[in-house]
């Protein structure tokens, strides 16, 4: 396999672009599918999340990030730290659309011996550079690694996704001083407001809003998109790898079990219990909503 | 309390007092200089402190390397996720603060990100023990009980210069994560004195005796040694034997020390519940050796404030109080005194 890179010069044409989300989309839906076939290998899960984050991680994965496949140790690699631990699902998810790792392991999600447990663990998966789980911890990490690959003049740029539960955490916050001070221009992080946590609406467990407005006050380039919508994600991106100067921040509002109708529509709930009969019909209305 | 007349008490000081003996020899910053000297050989050390460089005498570093030196702010859960993520893109940090900071407050950045992937980070804990009169805040009386159940985790407590000046070298070259209890400012030294090198992993005997066995760590050490020379004169023969790494711990010298008939006792600069006591109990009682273990640490309390010398000596830290420990010991005093522990029940029926 190839390197995939990114051009970041050269606007391409409308027609270009248009091509470009086609493309993301169609990554998008897949990502969506291989969602769905690991979730039902469990029974119930974190599908919710990985379904609303399934268009943040298709921009990402195979359009903005910078690696090598068959090397996940390559040193100029970008880094995408994945906070958020539970969040594995759908970071295998766009893995394996990715190339990282094969199609066929997916269905060992979860299971005894896999490569692939429940909460992401570096020492387990390939490419997966951080173990997550303990939320809070991503962002210092990303701190250090960006300092260091300054320091050791690597132009590799580092990404983090965080989720906005993740903003209850105050070590979060230290991080995200530390970035600004040090003018770390080669950190991109990525807030998924959902606007769910463990116990229930974001609101209503630890008020984090106004979401953009902190990030500003603490020195971050601050965006902030519909994370459903592919076009505005891609916008949003590139105008990110332009900026200099500052860390970057890309808050992106999702649906929880986007895609999915059946889903969407459900009681959210952080841990989903699906039916055995409802995985057919998700795969179906996804499939539904790409044709649309 | 009563009051009677005034008499001049000694004072707290500044917040790092030293314990050097009055004219005991010292080396000043021996960590930040040796550093130094491994920031020569090996381009990929850095440095990293949280607002505390000038206080763990990485100062030293951030001076002669400025570019190689990364200041976090009052941040250690940041410092040490920053450690890992440097680890994480080939350089090798040493970060330090104080003790009670890098343990307490940070202790799941330490433990998740640079232990559990078993990073080369360095994270270096000033006023470890009883090292300053500040109180609890700042008396890192239970690091080394939070630290050893970490896997990965490497710990050191040095006696003196000459152990920290050699640690600090493997220290960087030990593959994974370790903890090193600072020593800063004019450190004594010590073990010059004596055919001895640093070597991580190993304890070592510094002077043999037929009556006492003296296990120690860290500045404890200098004082076991300064026991033994007053007992000497007593006519008891003391051995010591130095244990500066704590983790792993070197069983078998400790086995072999204790296989005698000699009285053992064990002498930290830290609680009495989880340090060194524990660990030598662990390891005698695990291999089915059946000694009495005699602990001089600190009482399972939050200590007082106060001058260093007073509560070393309200504490049974200083020499004074090992002598004093060691007679009363052969004197064959009960020996439930001065632990919490009951004296033996009777045996239960089988």
């Amino acid at each position: 396999m190839t390197s995939l890179s990114t051009p970041r010069t050269a606007a391409p044409s409308a027609g270009d672009q248009a091509e470009r989300i086609a493309r993301i989309r169609q990554a998008a839906y897949r990502i969506r599918r291989n969602a769905l076939d690991m979730g039902e290998v469990q029974g119930q899960g974190y599908i919710g999340q990985a379904l609303g984050v399934a268009d943040v991680l298709a921009v990402v994965y195979t359009d903005q990030l910078r690696f090598r496949p068959e090397d996940p140790h390559w040193p100029d690699r970008d880094r995408f730290l994945l906070s958020i631990g539970h969040y594995a699902i759908a970071a295998y998810a766009a893995m394996a659309e990715a190339g990282i790792i094969p199609l066929e392991e997916l269905e060992t999600y979860g299971s005894d011996e896999s490569r692939l447990p429940m909460s992401a663990m570096a020492s387990y998966t390939p490419g997966m550079e951080i173990s997550g789980g303990s939320l809070g911890h991503g962002l210092g990490v990303a701190t250090g690694m960006a300092l260091g690959l300054r320091h050791l003049g690597n132009p590799a740029r580092v990404f983090n996704l965080l989720s906005d539960g993740e903003l209850d955490e105050g070590s979060t916050w230290e991080a995200a001083m530390s970035c600004a001070h040090h003018g770390l221009d080669n950190v991109t992080a990525i807030v998924d407001v959902n606007a769910l946590q463990a116990d229930g609406p974001t609101a209503g467990v630890l008020r984090t809003e106004p979401v953009t407005d902190k990030w500003q006050a603490f020195g971050w380039h601050a965006l902030r998109v519909d994370g459903n919508d592919v076009a505005s994600l891609v916008a949003a991106f590139d105008e990110i790898g332009e900026h200099r100067g500052s860390p970057s921040v890309l808050i992106c509002d999702t649906r929880v079990g986007s895609g999915v109708p059946l889903l969407e529509t459900r009681e959210k709930a952080h841990f989903m219990r699906v039916e055995e009969h409802e995985w057919q019909i998700a795969r179906t209305q996804l499939e539904e909503g790409l044709a649309r | 309390m009563t009051s009677t007349a005034p008499r001049k008490k000694l004072t707290t000081s500044a917040m790092i007092a030293s314990f050097a003996d009055p004219g005991q020899r010292t080396a000043s910053a021996p960590f930040g200089h040796a550093l130094n000297r491994l920031a020569e050989e090996r381009p990929e050390i850095v440095g990293l402190s949280a607002d505390l460089a000038k206080y763990t005498d990485m100062h030293v570093f951030r001076d002669a390397h400025p570019d190689r030196f990364f200041q976090m702010g009052m941040a250690e859960q940041t410092l040490l996720g920053a450690a890992a993520g440097m680890a994480e893109v080939g350089l090798v940090p040493f970060a330090s603060t104080y003790s009670v900071f890098a343990t307490r407050r940070a202790y799941d950045f330490l433990c998740l990100d640079i232990a559990e992937p078993g990073l080369n980070v360095n994270v270096v804990g000033a006023l470890p023990g009883l090292t300053t009169g500040y109180g609890p805040s700042h008396q890192a009386t239970e690091d080394l009980a939070i630290l050893r159940g970490c896997p990965n985790l490497t710990i050191v407590d040095p006696c003196d210069s000459v152990d920290i000046e050699q640690a600090v070298p493997a220290l960087a070259a030990a593959p994974g994560p370790t903890y090193l209890r600072l020593l800063r400012g004019a450190v004594p030294t010590v073990l010059d004195e004596y055919d001895y090198r640093f070597e991580l992993g190993k304890a070592a005997e510094l002077r043999t005796g037929r009556d006492v066995v003296l296990v120690s760590t860290g500045l404890m050490t200098m004082r076991a040694l300064q026991a033994a020379a007053r007992l000497e004169a007593d006519h008891v023969d003391v051995s010591v034997l130095h244990v500066p790494t704590i983790k792993p711990l070197d069983t078998e010298a400790i086995l072999r020390a204790a296989r005698t008939d000699r009285l053992l006792v064990t002498c930290e600069n830290h609680t009495v519940i989880g340090g060194l006591a524990e660990s030598v109990a662990a390891t005698l009682a695990f291999a089915g050796v059946g000694n009495r273990v005699v602990p001089i640490a600190l009482p399972d309390e939050f200590l007082a404030a106060g001058a260093l010398p007073t509560l070393h000596d309200r504490y049974g830290l200083s020499t004074d109080a090992i002598v004093a420990r060691v007679k009363r010991e052969l004197g064959g005093a009960s020996p439930a005194t001065g632990g919490p522990w009951a004296a033996d029940p009777a045996p239960a029926s089988a």
